[in-house]
């Protein structure tokens, strides 16, 4: 392949940048529903 | 009859509930409103989560696969060419993203809508990252394409200001310690910055630019289908990608903002 040099890097700046929003878009939700949750139990 | 709140709620409350007369003009807000209910937004991004997620994972996957090693290289641009199945997407993303921004902070600003409100502050990190992801891998493709990293061209341009205003609402509305106090400010910016977004649009009409015209248009597409399918699919996954981030980061924008209020009644309970 031409241009791997370019064309690897764009790729992997893609995936790991989209990766990285996903990954702490989801365990940011599971900690504060979890937190939520747990201060919502404990006035119960 | 003008829609009253409910002891104790007002539009600013996450949980608010209308009493709504049958007055026509409140019409639209009545609906505005009935879905600002977070525990009904709750209970849709609940399913609407997992759907976007993992298909999106899966579907940007498959495009990503098959943009890299099945699709032919472009006759002109040769292999570089694979390059626009990330560059495209995060391009869309970001402008679509900034759009729905300055409609969730005219909302907000307007009606005190309080999920426009989360919505804006969700949108805006995601938003920015794919304007970022937008620029390098354009600088990437530029540099076998077009022989350079960057010109100041007037696509390029725009798109780089677009980065900064996403920088700038961001900035914005994490300017105080209390979330909310600089959502005004920050949703001024978003809303006067959207003249960016036909300004990026018809950029390579109106000056003679670097960057190509667009290559897909209502009445057809230039790109050869070998090409086009990998980059329709990988921008569909990117797509729901996007959707999954703002939707989880919305849910946990409002699962803090009850922690918080449910600690200050409790506090002031105790005072």
């Amino acid at each position: 392949m031409t241009h791997a040099a370019y064309i690897y890097p764009a790729y992997a700046v893609a995936v790991i940048a989209t990766l990285a929003l996903v990954i702490h878009a989801f365990t940011s939700m599971r900690r504060a529903e979890r937190a939520a949750a747990e201060q919502r139990d404990r006035r119960a | 009859m003008a829609a009253k709140p409910t002891e104790g709620e007002g539009p600013g409350a996450l949980g608010t509930q209308y009493r709504l007369g049958s007055d026509p003009h409140i019409y639209v807000t009545k609906h505005m409103h009935r879905f600002a209910n977070p525990a009904r937004f709750l209970r849709i991004a609940g399913v609407a989560t997992p759907l976007t997620l993992w298909p999106g994972l899966a579907i940007t996957a498959l495009g990503l696969a098959w943009g890299l090693f099945y699709a032919p290289p472009d006759y002109l641009q040769g292999d570089s060419a694979r390059i626009m199945d990330v560059h495209v997407p995060a391009a869309i993303l970001a402008e679509l993203g900034y759009a729905g921004l300055a409609v969730a902070a005219a909302v907000g600003l307007v009606w005190k809508h309080p999920l426009a409100e989360v919505a804006a502050r969700a949108l805006a990190p995601v938003g920015a990252v794919f304007a970022a992801v937008c620029l390098i891998t354009g600088s990437l493709w530029g540099q076998p394409t077009w022989g350079t990293w960057w010109v100041w061209d007037a696509r390029l341009t725009s798109m780089l200001v677009l980065f900064f205003l996403y920088l700038g609402v961001i900035a914005l509305s994490n300017a105080f310690d209390e979330p909310g106090r600089g959502a005004k400010s920050a949703a001024i910016l978003a809303i006067v910055g959207a003249i960016n977004l036909p300004i990026i649009k018809y950029s390579v009409d109106w000056w003679n630019t670097l960057h190509q015209g667009a290559s897909i248009t209502l009445t057809g597409s230039t790109i050869a289908p070998a090409l086009l399918w990998p980059l329709g699919i990988s921008a569909l996954g990117f797509s729901l990608l996007f959707a999954a981030t703002v939707l989880m980061r919305m849910r946990a924008e409002i699962a803090q903002t009850r922690v918080r209020a449910r600690a200050r009644r409790m506090a002031e309970a105790f005072a």
